[in-house]
């Protein structure tokens, strides 16, 4: 039997990732000082994402890829750990739940939506989708005294193993018909033996497009999103609404792209519907909350409809503009958090949208960020926002979808009455009660850059388009 | 080197600067950062306009901004004569606004934040001049809109500035709707959004018509007359002009830059660049003429019974604004641009001088202003001066553009151009009439206010007085490079344009421009001798005639009717129609007032589903399930 | 293959109507094993190691995710001293 090691080089990133995981883990029992562990975990990204540079290439016999791809996807989830890090540093001393592990979960938790981005192979998909949701499970029930911490990790627990028990269904089937779980070989024996129209395999499809369309939040898998969005930690739902449904959307697109590419028919014929009635729920049921974190729930479970938009695209322009739009939402989306974690102090939780009231008043550095993030999640120019939707929409009418963006952009409207509405509250309204802020400096380092990536991808989008491109090369 | 893109980029750099340390670091100081990059924009637009003279022409894309198949857009400029005329005025009459600001601001507890929309105010509305696309124009258009909005409420204190600040928004809607779907249109047409390419192949689409609702329409007709109605929005014409007067809200010097020197006259600007889609057509000529015409002597009459100093400035700025439509309308586009250039320093003057006015008295009402000539003395020269040039008095800088206009029109032949000419005389008698009553009541007899207030009349500061004289030295001058050629001049102004602009055809001989000429002047003389009568000598002629036509006065004193009118027609019915649908969830104002029915039906939609949401995990969980089988049997049925 | 789609349905159904959440992890137990019950027959009818493979992570992961889950219900029991899920909706609409 032959035991040569199988080449390292692609992994390297996951393999270090893993160590800053562990190291983190074992930090803890010597600091007394967390911070330095926010810190160390930030600098083990930077580390890691050097090492991202030089790995492309598969390994382990094909079930490992990384290439530009998932090298672009990883970019987000680092990204995602950083600023999530940056602002939950005060804000998790002011919950009184500043523990060390917090951050290992975090460095875990990425390491799946990395394995996920780099999954060749159904089995090392389906681990790395567990990786990232257990330890996401644990996040959202971070806060162990406050009931609605409880409560959000509970739901997004039962519901998550229950989507997940759909794609393990999933995965059997397909390996039953196929007799492999390889992507590549699943869709070339596809497409050799002439399954298309086989039952088993359009209901296998089903099921992946249940368990993808549970991690996105799209509905009607969505219902879990507003409840673990509200009692979940701020820090932590605006790493969730960002990291697991980008590698959501990362293996949607691999899976589907590839395994699936001969019956692109049925699942685009699948994903309109969830497409439409995302953006539908998400968009009308927001305008109804009081909540801000609920209303970005429903915001975010939006922006899933928008970005399914360039996956129903269904070739490389469409990818491209999906991948774009998850990249600008990272920032949009954390930056509209920081500034909620911005609102919660000792004793004043700060998440009502009438605590936004004359903010502008009182804060109107802070009340300016918020309107640039708003804008951009509604898709004004010259923010992101706008241009992540103009490169999605402008690739599906490409498509062939002209109808599709025309409902897609009746709902923007209808979104900019819920976003715009926390901007007139915070320009003109008077200020009711005192509201003050939480200020530290990696709130506002965050803050920062976000704001500018905001304004600078919405005023120069070329490189990040042109990389997104690129990234697609060999796809 | 590309200098010139110093000239809106500076600008930008003192907000960015302003916004990020105006509240800790600078404070009362941002004044300098503010003023000091406006006026290295005015040295870097002089410097390129001497380019411009000396015939290099600027057009170039910076970058790309998005390119998605065949739609691409660009960052780009596009420096021409027209634009280099825009650029002198904007940064010119800017720079001396924002150093009267320093004065006029002083103390105010948003001074920097003042500054601060100021100078990004100015770098959308450079962006917007300096634009070689459809898209940046869009962009620049919306964004010294949203700065407009920012400044007319920016004492959002007051309510009537918050509900102005609103009403502006609201009003331009409606006008940047057309204006979006032109673009639009003009997208679909040509396929691309630059200027060059679709001013050269507009002409080979005349006579190409489009099939709306079952009406032909012709195809560039309808193109310009959908660009008009973003002009008709933003430079306050019929009907779309309720927003302005209430503008007035604002700081004074807001009111001179944005709603009479730059702003507002964005849309002759842009019914000037398309000069190219106009002219073909003859339909959209005349609809410009007719609404510019009629503006001007509809707000000339109003002006006439207005007691509140701005409001009188304002819809004398509304009727130039008419004035300048109507000379593009008759295709005499030059003199139009030319009145946008001489009225931008006569009007900028008589607003920051009423502002210095205001300063002084603390209320608006001319009513209860009186003497004040010998309180304020430097004032008084200033605002005399911009009332001559206003009124169109030989020499001025008012009266060359002024009668360039009127003759254009006389002259232009057409029957459109006769009826217009009618309206604009009239205009010439109103014009110093209501502008010598303001000055008549404010400047002149008896102090009417209290006693109190008598106490603290004093002149403005320096930092105020200096630009006003500046100011005056140009509501002078600035016209003496449009001599027309009957006077002796070279007409250098109209010359110079000449390359974008074309020329019109006159119809008309020396002997009758020499009469309209001397009809207009003597108009514009007995309008000032007839204020002078009745509000000098025989104060009691204008109480008197306000009594016996008091329907007359009561139309005027009450604008027409216009906003009540709107608001029986428009708003009454939609907020009738929404308070029925629902009550609550929000009171979005601005949102509300206009198409208020939609969302409200939406959130009650909104509230019956949010109910699904019922909090039970198992009910999520059912949900998913059925989600699962609807999606199996859509499959594999 | 009859047997795990009968497996897996019946622990759809215990999922969607008990209310106890210790009999709810049950059910995803029954959903998951029937997988795996897939999952070997396939590997054996296919001659293949992967589904064998496959299961043994099913098994390995659906421990983490027990461990994972009970402590959930723990810190909750703390809170709220309940083990009905119809009881637990702090959050809603």
């Amino acid at each position: 039997m032959n035991l040569q090691l199988p080449p390292l080089g692609p992994i390297m990133p996951e393999i270090f990732m893993t160590s800053l995981a562990l190291i983190l883990l074992m930090a803890d029992l010597f600091i007394k000082k967390k911070e330095v562990l926010a810190g160390a975990s930030i600098l083990g990204v930077l580390v890691v994402a050097y090492t991202l540079i030089g790995s492309s290439g598969s390994t382990f016999g094909g079930m490992f890829i990384s290439d530009g791809y998932s090298s672009f996807f990883k970019a987000i989830f680092f990204i995602n750990l950083i600023l999530s890090v940056l602002i939950s540093i005060k804000y998790i001393r002011i919950e009184r739940v500043n523990f060390g592990e917090y951050y290992s979960l975090i460095a875990l938790s990425t390491l799946g939506m990395m394995i996920m981005a780099s999954a060749a192979d159904l089995i090392v998909l389906y681990l790395g989708l567990e990786l990232m949701a257990l330890s996401t499970y644990i996040l959202a029930g971070f806060i162990r005294y406050d009931i609605k911490s409880n409560e959000a990790a509970l739901k997004y627990f039962l519901l998550g193993a229950f989507s997940s028990a759909f794609l393990l269904y999933g995965i059997s089937l397909i390996y039953g018909l196929t007799g492999t779980t390889s992507i590549k070989a699943i869709a070339s024996f596809i497409s050799e033996k002439g399954l298309v129209g086989n039952p088993a395999l359009s209901l296998s499809m089903t099921l992946f497009v249940v368990a993808f369309g549970f991690k996105i939040a799209a509905v009607p898998f969505h219902m879990w999103a507003p409840d673990a969005y509200e009692g979940a930690p701020t820090s932590i739902t605006a790493f969730m609404s960002v990291g697991p449904k980008a590698a959501g959307f990362a293996v949607l697109g691999r899976v589907f792209m590839i395994a699936f590419a001969s019956i692109k028919f049925e699942w685009t014929f699948l994903l309109i519907p969830l497409s439409i009635l995302s953006m539908a729920i998400g968009n009308i049921v927001a305008l109804a909350q009081s909540n801000i974190k609920r209303m970005l729930a429903y915001s975010s479970i939006a922006h899933a409809g928008y970005a399914l938009i360039g996956v129903i695209a269904a070739n490389t322009d469409g990818v491209a503009s999906m991948m774009n739009y998850l990249m600008i939402y990272a920032f949009m989306n954390i930056g509209a958090f920081a500034v909620v974690i911005m609102l919660r102090t000792e004793g004043f939780k700060g998440e009502n949208i009438t605590d936004y009231e004359g903010l502008a008043k009182t804060h109107p550095f802070l009340s300016a960020l918020m309107l640039i993030f708003m804008f951009s999640l509604t898709g004004i120019p010259p923010t992101a926002g706008f241009i992540g939707k103009l490169y999605v929409f402008m690739s599906a009418i490409n498509a062939g979808y002209t109808w599709l963006v025309l409902v897609a952009v009746v709902f923007s409207v209808i979104s900019a009455y819920f976003y715009l509405r926390i901007v007139m509250y915070m320009y003109m309204r008077e200020p009711k009660i005192e509201v003050g802020t939480s200020k530290s400096g990696t709130l506002g380092v965050a803050l920062g850059v976000t704001a500018v990536m905001v304004l600078a991808i919405g005023v120069y989008p070329k490189c990040l388009v042109e990389l997104a491109r690129a990234a697609l090369s060999g796809f | 080197m590309k200098y010139y893109l110093l000239i809106p980029f500076l600008p930008l750099a003192a907000f960015v600067i302003n916004i990020l340390f105006g509240r800790g670091l600078i404070r009362d100081k941002a004044h300098w950062i503010s003023c000091l990059t406006i006026i290295g924009s005015f040295i870097a637009s002089i410097i390129t306009g001497i380019d411009v003279i000396n015939g290099k022409i600027i057009n170039e894309d910076l970058y790309t901004w998005i390119v998605a198949g065949k739609f691409s857009v660009s960052v780009g400029f596009l420096i021409d004569p027209l634009t280099a005329v825009m650029l002198f005025v904007v940064t010119g009459v800017g720079s001396l606004i924002f150093i009267y600001s320093i004065g006029y601001m002083h103390g105010d507890k948003g001074y920097y934040r003042f500054f601060s929309y100021l100078s990004l105010f100015i770098f959308f509305m450079l962006m917007l001049i300096m634009s070689n696309n459809f898209i940046q124009l869009y962009l620049g258009w919306e964004g010294v809109g949203l700065c407009s909005y920012f400044l007319i409420g920016f004492w959002y204190e007051k309510k009537a500035a918050a509900d102005a600040g609103k009403k502006a928004f609201i009003t331009n809607r409606f006008g940047d709707f057309g204006f979006a779907l032109g673009v639009f249109m003009i997208f679909l047409t040509f396929g691309s959004v630059h200027y060059i390419p679709v001013f050269s192949e507009v002409k080979n689409i005349v006579g190409q018509t489009v099939n709306i609702l079952g009406y032909e329409v012709n195809l560039i007709t309808l193109i310009a007359l959908l660009l008009f109605c973003g002009a008709v929005g933003k430079s306050a014409q019929i009907p779309l002009h309720v927003w302005l007067p209430d503008a007035m809200e604002g700081p004074t010097p807001v009111s001179a830059l944005i709603h009479a020197a730059t702003m507002v006259t964005a849309g002759v600007f842009m019914v000037a660049r398309c000069n190219a889609i106009f002219n073909l057509s003859q339909v959209a000529m005349n609809v410009v003429a007719i609404v510019g015409g009629v503006t001007s002597l509809f707000a000339a009459t109003i002006a006439v019974a207005q007691n509140d100093i701005k409001r009188v400035i304002a819809y004398s700025t509304l009727s130039h604004l008419g004035m300048m439509f109507l000379a593009c309308g008759v295709g005499a586009y030059a003199a139009g641009v030319f009145h946008l250039y001489t009225h931008a320093f006569f009007k900028a003057l008589l607003f920051l001088a009423a502002g210095s006015v205001i300063h002084a008295v603390g209320h608006n009402d001319i009513q209860r202003m009186g003497g004040l000539r010998k309180y304020m003395p430097i004032t008084y020269l200033t605002m005399f001066v911009a009332a001559l040039s206003a009124g169109g008095i030989p020499g001025l800088a008012g009266f060359f553009s002024k009668d360039e206009i009127i003759w254009s029109a006389f002259a232009s032949g057409s029957l459109v151009g006769k009826f217009v000419w009618v309206l604009v005389t009239a205009v010439a008698f109103f014009t110093p009439f209501y502008s010598f009553r303001m000055i008549f009541l404010a400047f002149h007899g008896k102090f009417r206010g209290t006693h109190h207030e008598e106490h603290h009349l004093h002149e403005s500061p320096p930092v105020m007085t200096i630009p006003l004289i500046f100011l005056a030295l140009g509501a002078i001058g600035v016209g003496w490079v449009g001599i027309p050629e009957i006077l002796g001049g070279g007409a250098h102004f109209a010359e110079f344009l000449k390359p974008v602009l074309g020329h019109p055809e006159f119809h008309g001989t020396h002997a009758q421009e020499w009469g309209i000429m001397g009809l207009s002047t003597t108009i514009a003389i007995s309008g000032i001798i007839i204020a002078a009568i009745f509000y000098l000598m025989k104060t009691y002629i204008p109480i008197k005639l306000a009594q016996q036509l008091s329907p007359i006065y009561r139309l005027l004193f009450n604008k027409y009717y216009v906003d009540e009118l709107y608001h029986h027609i428009l708003i009454r019915p939609i907020l009738w129609v929404s308070t029925r649908f629902i009550e609550g969830i929000t009171d979005a104002k601005i949102i509300e007032g206009i198409v208020n029915g939609v969302p409200k039906t939406i959130g009650r939609f909104a509230v019956i589903l949010r109910k699904i949401q019922s909090g039970v995990t198992q009910h999520y969980a059912i949900f998913m399930a059925a989600g699962v089988f609807i999606l199996v049997a859509l499959i594999l049925w | 293959m009859v047997l795990s789609t009968a497996v897996f349905t019946i622990g759809v159904f215990g999922f969607l109507s008990r209310k106890n959440i210790i009999i709810i992890f049950m059910s995803i137990e029954l959903m998951l094993n029937a997988v795996n019950i897939n999952l070997i027959s396939l590997s054996h009818y296919l001659q293949d190691l992967r589904g064998q493979i496959l299961a043994f992570f099913v098994i390995a992961v659906a421990a983490a995710e027990a461990a994972i889950g009970l402590a959930i219900v723990i810190a909750l029991f703390r809170n709220k001293a309940t083990a009905h899920v119809d009881e637990i909706h702090e959050m809603k609409g």
